[in-house]
């Protein structure tokens, strides 16, 4: 399961999907919106993707890490459109024979997620909203 | 030859788009496309971050020479998580 919702994320339903007999551990993830970044007071995230090709990338992702450890399922699903403070943005799944591959795939997961899935995140804060990860100009600020 | 250019994030603000159509000649590279259209779209040239390009949905280098009916995006760094 790899895939981008406009939905709130159910922990339960990753959690069922990577359940498997042959596990002995399920890790997860929950990436939640905190109400402050480098000073600033955060009033709300805003996320947009290229939904087809993230959720290829994310599927990518999957595979690179049954390559990588011994891991029987993975699910990874990301929130786009506003996302309120403590509401979860991404969650990851992911069952092992043992806990050792579970929390490695995961944490795997979720720095490649950073890295190479076309997803991006505004932040809406007091006083303005910033594209992270672009910070090389001044912010844009509302008009 | 024609392709699509969808912009996403940062690059769809600053081009006041999300999708286009491009007219471009044979042999243009993905490099050269982003090039001819910062010269189009005068908003996107002091966009000075690190752009990754993909081309139907596959990371590309710059010097990928498109085909007719392309989908290309300029990929703003990312920032999912």
């Amino acid at each position: 399961m790899f895939r981008v919702t406009r939905k709130t994320i159910d922990l339960q339903e990753l959690v069922a999907f990577v359940t498997d007999p042959a596990a002995g551990a399920i890790v997860t993830f929950i990436g939640t919106t905190r109400d402050n970044n480098e000073g600033r007071k955060v009033i709300a995230l805003d996320y947009e993707a290229y939904p087809e090709m993230a959720e290829k990338e994310l599927a990518r992702l999957g595979e690179e890490a049954k390559k990588r450890w011994n891991i029987e399922r993975m699910a990874i699903v990301h929130r786009i459109g506003p996302v309120q403070i403590t509401e979860p943005s991404v969650i990851i799944a992911v069952s092992a024979a043992h806990r050792a591959d579970a929390f490695e795939a995961c944490r795997f997961a979720i720095e490649e997620i950073k890295k190479s899935v076309p997803i991006w995140k505004k932040e809406l804060f007091k006083g303005g909203e910033l594209w992270i990860g672009t910070q090389s100009g001044q912010p844009l600020t509302r008009s | 030859m024609k392709v699509k250019i969808k912009f996403f994030a940062i690059l769809r603000e600053r081009a006041g788009a999300g999708e286009i159509t491009k007219e471009i000649r044979e042999g243009c590279t993905v490099g050269e496309l982003w090039q001819a259209l910062k010269q189009e779209y005068p908003k996107l040239a002091p966009v000075e971050m690190r752009l990754l390009y993909a081309v139907n949905k596959n990371y590309v280098g710059a010097d990928h020479v498109l085909k007719e009916r392309d989908e290309v995006v300029f990929v703003p760094p990312v920032s999912g998580g």
